[in-house]
C-alpha cells in the first residue's frame, strides 16, 4: 500500500505596497517555481493555497515534504507581483496547520 | 541561538529615512549585526548618529569599506590610509592583478566580485590559495541572483556553483550578505540559505555564512582596532607607573620572555 504523503504547510507575509489577492499570490509562487526549478521541478511540488487575507497580508500554501526546499527558495526569490516591487518572507513551516497557525501567532 | 550578520548593506549615508527603515527591517528579520559601506572622509557626527539609530533597533553596526581600486598600487596605498579607520575592508576586484594583490594582504577581510560580468570573477585556484594563506573570504552577495533574469541569472548560479568547491577545497570561508539596495530585497537568514541552496551550498554552511564566518572577521578586526591589542594573542590589561605587558591568558611576562 502506498505510504501517506508528508506535507508542508507554509504560513508567508506578504509586504507589498498594494493589495495583493489569492490569484496574485499562487501565480507569483507558481512562476517562481517554473522559472528556477522548470516544469518537471513544478510538478512535484503538489503546490496549493490553502488560505489568503490580503487584509492581512498573509498566506498559507501546501507543498510536499520533499519539494520543502524547492518551494522556499522559489519563495524567496519572489521580487515583484503584477510588477510593483513585493517581498514574501516565509513566517513559519509546519506539518499541520494548527501547529503553523500556534508558531505564527507566537 | 545564532547571531545574524548581514555583512553588506547597500544604503545610503545621505538618505536616513531610507537607512531607518533599512535597520528595522534587518532588526525585524532576525538579523543582529549589519555591515554599512561608509565612505572614508566621513564625519565623526555622522557615525555616532548612524550608531543611535541602529541602537534603537536593537542591533549592532559594523563600519564597512568598500574600495574599487583601479591597479595594486592604488589599492596598497588605500589600505595603507584607511585600514585602521574600519572594521570591514572589503575589495572589488576588477581585475586579475587587484584580485591577487588584495587575495595575498592580509588587511583585506572580503574578496567581492562582478555579478554581471563573469568574466571579472577571478576566483580560481590561484586565487583561492593565496587567499587561504591570508585568511580572506569570499562574499558572495545575493542580491543579484534576485535581480537577474534568464541566462545572466543561470550563468552566475553556475560560476558560484563552481567558487564554492573551489572555496571549499582550499578552506576560504565564505560569507553571504544581502547587498540590498531597498527593503523588498531583503530576506530573512533562513530565507538566504534556502536561496543559497540554489548554488549547492549546504543549508548548515549556509548559515555559518551569514553568523560564524562574518563574526570572526569582525571580531578578530576590533580586537586589532582596540588601544589595548598588540600582537596576536597579546594585549595590555592592566596599564601601572612601570607597564606592564600581559597575554590574553592574564599570565605576565617576564621581560626575558620575547613578547
Amino acid at each position: 500500500m502506498p505510504r501517506r504523503m508528508r506535507r508542508r504547510y507554509l504560513h508567508l507575509k506578504i509586504v507589498s505596497e498594494q493589495l495583493v489577492n489569492e490569484k496574485d499570490v499562487i501565480d507569483a509562487v507558481w512562476s517562481a517555481i517554473l522559472k528556477l526549478f522548470g516544469e518537471y521541478g513544478a510538478s512535484q511540488a503538489n503546490l496549493a493555497l490553502i488560505e489568503c487575507d490580503p487584509q492581512k497580508s498573509y498566506a498559507v500554501v501546501r507543498c510536499l515534504h520533499k519539494a520543502l526546499e524547492m518551494v522556499k527558495a522559489s519563495i524567496a526569490s519572489i521580487t515583484e507581483i503584477n510588477g510593483k516591487p513585493v517581498a514574501v518572507h516565509i513566517v513559519g513551516v509546519s506539518g499541520t496547520l494548527k501547529a503553523l497557525h500556534k508558531k505564527a501567532t507566537m | 541561538m545564532r547571531k545574524f550578520v548581514d555583512s553588506h548593506l547597500r544604503v545610503s549615508i545621505a538618505d536616513l529615512d531610507q537607512l531607518e527603515k533599512m535597520v528595522s527591517k534587518s532588526s525585524e528579520l532576525g538579523y543582529r549585526l549589519i555591515g554599512v559601506p561608509l565612505p572614508p572622509n566621513l564625519m565623526r557626527e555622522t557615525i555616532h548618529k548612524l550608531q543611535r539609530i541602529c541602537s534603537d533597533a536593537k542591533i549592532d553596526i559594523v563600519t564597512r569599506l568598500n574600495l574599487v581600486p583601479n591597479t595594486p598600487h592604488e589599492l596598497l596605498l588605500d589600505l595603507r590610509r584607511f585600514r585602521r579607520m574600519f572594521e570591514v575592508v572589503s575589495v572589488m576586484c576588477n581585475s586579475k592583478s587587484v584580485a591577487r594583490q588584495a587575495a595575498k594582504d592580509r588587511r583585506v577581510d572580503l574578496l567581492s566580485f562582478s555579478a554581471t560580468n563573469l568574466r571579472k570573477r577571478f576566483f580560481d585556484y590561484a586565487e583561492a590559495e593565496l587567499a587561504s594563506k591570508a585568511l580572506s573570504s569570499l562574499e558572495i552577495e545575493i542580491a543579484p541572483l534576485l535581480s537577474l533574469k534568464g541566462f545572466s541569472r543561470i550563468h552566475l548560479l553556475s560560476r558560484l556553483r563552481k567558487e564554492l568547491v573551489i572555496a571549499k577545497r582550499f578552506g576560504v570561508p565564505v560569507v553571504l550578505s544581502s547587498g540590498a539596495k531597498d527593503p523588498y530585497v531583503m530576506r530573512s537568514p533562513y530565507d538566504y540559505s534556502s536561496l543559497a541552496a540554489l548554488f549547492d551550498m549546504p543549508q548548515e554552511s549556509a548559515l555559518c555564512a551569514l553568523s560564524e564566518n562574518p563574526l570572526s572577521i569582525i571580531k578578530r578586526n576590533r580586537e586589532k582596532l582596540s588601544s589595548d591589542y598588540i600582537a596576536p594573542g597579546i594585549r595590555i590589561i592592566r596599564s601601572l607607573r612601570r607597564e606592564t605587558v600581559a597575554s590574553t591568558h592574564e599570565k605576565t611576562i617576564s621581560p626575558s620572555e620575547d613578547c
